[in-house]
């Protein structure tokens, strides 16, 4: 399998997450494929950061409006049921907890599930923007990442050495390979991809995974 | 009746090294014509409070590319990599501000509240030279109010007594930054008579608003990608 078909069945998985109904704000990148494969028969509520429910698909082309825009500056169009508010509304319902899940992605998350997705020191600063809310804020935290970074080392680490979103708020964390829980005992690897082992996983991750007796695969 | 005024007269009071808000995100949302008027009249040692540097040739953007910014407060700046550039080199200074608590706190200015208490940031390099607190076992980052000397809103249609519609996504964080602002400049596309837009439709109430000046730059803020 290619990495581009590991993408599309990693956000595969993380759809089947959302009961019908779930209000949800997905990240820049990866996470917003999630919303393509939202299963048959349920329906989500998009919430983009910017200042509206109902977030729809790209802009056709030439049909573009400037009023209307997701949070990284492209186009975007409104689905029926949508509404449009201020950037002080948008994070009263991020922060006060009313947003159902939230999916982004990271640079490094931990055993005790401490997020690390908004800068490399002296490299990479491109600020957290709506990150440190949306994590603190979302009932359920995903992560949707590749299980090692492109230098082949592990991004799923013992601690964070990177500069902390925040602490203690991931609860899944969906890679290429795994499909790992974060408990109160710790990481714990509820599914592995097809095209893999529980071995090749282990080997992958520097944190401690907790192995149970039944292993799903996705 | 608010002043109707051209760019330039609006933003005569604005010096080198004042503080300016602007309200809008990637662009969307930006006053187009008054950042221009800026751009033209010189302006530079800007303090600017904005949510993110939309891209180089954008708006905002565009301030931090000529080099007219000395103090930026952000909330992200990974679109405009002139932005990460002039901070690395030392030219620019950044504050990196988490989104939900940059609106709060520019409200809290506006509001007349002391500051506000949030959860964003515990744990994290945000907490550095802030008071912490500990509210019924839970703990909160005590975040100021974050105010300036101007802001530039952009509305759709403002009325002479100031009172403005801005539509979908362009609201974002200017009606926050309106109330927090000591002068406050709306560029509208539609300046209209008092009574013209219905009260029950409008985003920004006219109190917190200096002065209009119309509209003449498109909101050409669309980076479309390839």
């Amino acid at each position: 399998m290619d990495p581009k078909e590991k993408r599309i069945r990693l956000v595969k998985r993380i759809a089947q997450e959302f009961p019908d109904g779930a209000l949800v704000n997905l990240g820049i990148g990866m996470p917003t494929m999630v919303a393509d494969y939202i299963p048959q028969g349920r329906t989500i509520l998009l919430h983009s950061e910017n200042g509206f429910t109902g977030l729809g698909p790209q802009a056709k082309k030439g049909e573009e409006d400037p009023r209307l825009v997701n949070a990284g500056g492209q186009p975007v169009t409104i689905v029926p049921g949508g509404c449009f508010f201020d950037s002080s509304m948008s994070f009263a319902i991020i922060r006060g907890g009313h947003v159902d899940y939230t999916v982004l992605g990271a640079l490094e998350v931990d055993e005790q599930g401490n997020l690390a997705n908004y800068m490399i020191p002296g490299k990479m600063i491109p600020g957290m923007g709506g990150a440190m809310d949306l994590v603190v804020g979302a009932k359920n935290v995903i992560i949707a990442m590749e299980h090692v970074n492109k230098n082949g080392a592990p991004k799923i680490l013992k601690r964070c050495s990177l500069p902390l979103t925040a602490v203690g708020e991931v609860d899944l964390i969906v890679t290429d390979m795994a499909f790992i829980r974060v408990t109160k005992k710790g990481l714990v690897l509820e599914e592995i991809a097809e095209d893999t082992t529980v071995e090749e996983v282990i080997k992958c991750t520097e944190a401690k995974l907790h192995v149970p007796g039944k292993l799903g695969k996705f | 009746m608010k002043p109707v005024l051209t760019p330039e007269q609006a933003i005569e009071a604005i010096k080198d090294g004042s503080s300016v808000m602007a309200g809008g995100f990637m662009g969307c949302g930006n006053a187009f014509t008054l950042i221009d008027a800026l751009i033209n009249k010189g302006s530079k040692d800007l303090t600017l409070i904005t949510s993110d540097t939309a891209f180089p040739e954008v708006g905002v953007g565009r301030l931090i590319c000529q080099g007219r910014v000395k103090n930026l407060y952000a909330t992200h700046i990974g679109t405009n990599p002139v932005s990460g550039q002039k901070m690395n080199s030392g030219e620019m200074n950044v504050t990196l501000v988490p989104q939900g608590t940059f609106s709060e706190r520019i409200r809290a200015k506006g509001a007349g509240l002391g500051g506000v208490l949030t959860p964003t940031g515990i744990g994290t390099d945000i907490e550095k030279g802030k008071q912490k607190l500990t509210i019924e076992g839970k703990e909160y980052l005590l975040e100021l109010p974050l105010g300036a000397e101007f802001a530039l809103i952009k509305a759709e249609v403002c009325d002479k007594q100031g009172n403005c519609f801005l539509p979908m996504a362009t609201k974002n964080a200017a009606v926050v930054m309106a109330m927090s602002a000591d002068y406050v400049i709306v560029e509208a596309e539609a300046i209209v008579e008092a009574g013209a837009l219905d009260p029950d439709k409008v985003t920004i109430p006219g109190v917190f608003i200096s002065a209009i000046v119309k509209s003449v730059l498109p909101a050409a803020n669309l980076q479309l990608k390839a």
